[in-house]
């Protein structure tokens, strides 16, 4: 028997999947710019996260992080940690409480490496006036801007991605660049991402950014821990977003915006656990989420503690 | 082998060769295409920043050209329908250039996505086998799959019909015969999929409306057919190519129909809104009578509906129909009313308001004007030397060897 046909039919569809790149990689040959060597072909043919093995995985990581720490100058660890088994996460955002200070929003720009000069925002604090209709976000503002906080007559509402359970831009997105982690995450690989932002016209909570530019980040600011699904350097036209922390909260650590707020609006934990903090205030709060009718069904609940 | 490299000599030198009047025409549509290039490089290196979309609105002027397209290569149906089910003759002999139409027009609906993509470089990532296409869930994958499918059925029909001809044998239908059949639903396909595109997802509730689809469809019939009408026009005014008013005149009725359907539905849409007078209604108020200070689409809201109804009225008339002057002014005003229609005036309000209330209003900018009139240009040219090479063969004064002839 040849060696051939002993390979399982997966391996033999490998096999034509290789050849078939190969031939992808011969007809991008001409739009690559020229003179691009071995090492730019490397990271053209880079795979899907979720399909690379641990070995692809490891020299991928490797290439990443000297590619990476080159660009910014700076030596940046890019971890691949999984999600821990049993867990699943969900937040709480206590609209009583909250008083529109926005730490939350630069705590997550440091924390996540966003743009600064074109003002990447994970997470957006819309502005209501007291007895206006203010449900459905149309009377939001978000360019607030007093001197002092909170505003006489005003009200807080922070939105960000509230990893939904049946996420609409998971669905949307053609090239499966983004999807929902075991720990209920929704994630980006910021590698295979084609920048066709398909799915921030699928969220209904604006909760997607685009690098409509390259990222500018302060060296001196950057944060060199970073995970590859989480907060690394993004680049020019692909997608990002709020990940619950991901480099942070895998580790047993809150989120940079639960620890940063000054009021303790936000609270974080394992939804599985039926003794979290979260678990808690969701049987005993009046809790709501998001757009409800929608059926997204977020892991991110408002609640009124007071 | 040697008159298979003679045969593709002949047909080098056939698009190459012209008048002073070709040449002068090639060269201003590959100065364009230059200036096209040069901007794209430019948002090849800094990035779609260069462009006016933002995170607000992330889809501009680079989506509405995709979708009227789609909509025009789609309308190359409302001649096959006519030519070979119903054998209606004068038709028959003009719906290789309707079919050259969609070619070209789905080769410019690929440009513009490639144009608008942040990674075109990754665009692999969403085939199937080599990426990993999120098929059946993203309709996105079901539209390069339905959109790569219509080019390729139609590059057969085409060119089939010009072997055919090129070796001065008629072409018989029996043997395409499938294929035609099957490009009728397709094309109906291509724009129902894109009209899905956008409708799918209840975070944008202007194109969250089931009139959507059919609206897409009843818009295409209107401005494809009429893009038709002039270009044989153009045809048979520079080539030998006869044909007949007969068919242009059909073509327009056929328009006028697909006209009063489009209006309809549209009405249909205004009553809905307003009547039910839902927060749903913002994006087609900030059409048609603008959202709070913001109305930069409105005057071009009223500017296409205007022209759309006095395209109706001219091509209903069978005196304004049958006279070419007031055809003319009728096919370019539903060209213009649909691409206002189905350009930015669908694809903007979709994000007007945007999901957190906020409104930011979208205007093309320079650059993405720049591109946009590139890719235009390399369509057109495309279509220019599809016809240097299809005329003559269809006329029979370009005949190519074979090896019996010898």
């Amino acid at each position: 028997m040849s060696q051939d046909t002993n390979k399982s039919p997966r391996d033999r569809m490998l096999d034509r999947r290789m050849f078939l790149k190969g031939a992808v990689a011969g007809l991008a040959l001409s739009a690559l710019p020229a003179g691009a060597n071995a090492y730019d072909w490397e990271k053209f043919l880079q795979k899907h996260f979720r399909e690379m093995n641990e070995a692809e995985l490891k020299k991928v990581i490797e290439r990443l992080e000297r590619e990476t720490s080159l660009e910014w100058k700076k030596k940046i660890t890019i971890s691949t940690a999984k999600a821990i088994p049993d867990v699943k996460f969900g937040y709480g955002l206590d609209l009583s409480r909250c008083i529109g200070c926005r730490r939350c929003v630069y705590a997550c720009v440091k924390e996540n490496n966003q743009s600064r000069a074109n003002q990447v925002h994970w997470i957006t604090v819309l502005r209501f006036k007291q007895g206006e209709k203010w449900a459905d976000l149309e009377n939001s503002e978000k360019y607030y801007s007093s001197k002092l906080v909170p505003e006489e007559g005003a009200f807080y509402m922070p939105v960000q991605c509230q990893q939904c359970e049946n996420p609409p831009c998971v669905k949307a997105c053609p090239a499966q660049a983004t999807w929902k982690e075991p720990d209920g995450i929704v994630v980006i690989d910021y590698n295979w991402c084609i920048g066709c932002r398909y799915c921030m016209t699928a969220c209904p909570y604006g909760a997607r950014r685009f690098n409509w530019a390259k990222p500018d980040i302060p060296q001196n600011e950057l944060n060199p821990e970073t995970h590859y699904l989480g907060n690394r350097p993004r680049f020019k036209g692909v997608v990002e977003k709020c990940t619950f922390c991901i480099q942070r909260t895998r580790l047993g650590k809150l989120p940079a915006c639960v620890e940063v707020c000054p009021v303790g609006a936000r609270k974080f934990g394992n939804l599985l656990d039926p003794k979290s903090e979260i678990r808690y205030l969701m049987s005993n709060k009046r809790v709501f989420r998001l757009k409800e009718d929608l059926n997204t069904n977020p892991k991110f609940y408002y609640f009124f503690a007071t | 082998m040697v008159y298979i490299v003679r045969n593709f000599f002949k047909a080098i030198w056939q698009v190459t060769k012209g008048g002073i009047g070709y040449y002068v025409w090639i060269a201003f549509l590959l100065s364009l295409i230059g200036l096209g290039i040069k901007t794209y490089l430019d948002q090849y290196e800094h990035g779609l920043i260069i462009t006016a979309m933002r995170d607000q609105v992330p889809w501009g002027f680079y989506i509405s050209n995709f979708t009227f397209l789609v909509g025009v290569a789609a309308a190359a149906v409302l001649l096959v329908v006519p030519a070979y089910l119903y054998n209606f003759k004068p038709i028959k002999e003009i719906v290789l250039f309707g079919e050259m139409v969609a070619i070209t027009a789905v080769t410019m609906c690929i440009m513009f996505i490639m144009v608008d993509l942040g990674h075109p470089l990754r665009v692999w990532h969403l085939l199937p086998i080599v990426g990993t296409m999120n098929f059946p869930a993203s309709m996105l994958a079901w539209d390069v799959l339905v959109l790569s499918g219509y080019l390729f059925i139609n590059l057969i029909l085409v060119f089939y019909a010009l072997y055919k001809l090129s070796l001065s044998k008629e072409y018989s239908l029996s043997m395409i015969w499938p294929l035609i059949l099957l490009s009728i639903p397709w094309a109906v396909s291509i724009h129902t999929v894109t009209a899905f595109l956008y409708n799918g997802f209840p975070s944008r509730p202007f194109w969250n409306a089931s009139i959507l689809a059919p609206r897409f469809l009843a818009s295409a019939f209107c401005s494809g057919p009429a893009i038709m009408l002039i270009l044989f026009q153009v045809i048979r005014k520079l080539t030998k190519i006869e044909i007949e008013n007969r068919a242009i005149f059909k073509m327009a009725e056929l328009v006028a129909y697909a006209i009063a359907v489009n209006l309809f539905l549209l009405g249909s849409e205004m009553f809905k809104e307003f009547y039910s007078g839902s927060i749903h209604k913002a994006p087609l108020e900030y059409l048609y009578f603008g959202l709070h200070e913001s109305k930069k689409l409105m005057p071009w809201m009223w500017v296409a509906l205007s022209f759309n109804v006095a395209a109706f009225l001219l091509f209903l008339i069978p005196k304004t129909r049958e006279d070419l002057v007031t055809l003319n002014i009728g096919a370019v005003l539903i060209i213009l009313g649909v691409y206002i229609e189905k350009g930015l005036g669908l694809i903007v309000p979709g994000f007007i308001p945007d999901s957190l209330g906020e409104i930011y209003e979208y205007w093309p900018v320079m650059p993405e004007a720049l591109i946009t009139i590139g890719i235009w240009a390399s369509g057109i040219l495309f279509y220019t030397l599809l016809l240097k090479f299809a005329i003559p063969v269809y006329t029979g004064d370009l005949k190519f060897e074979t090896k019996k002839r010898v």
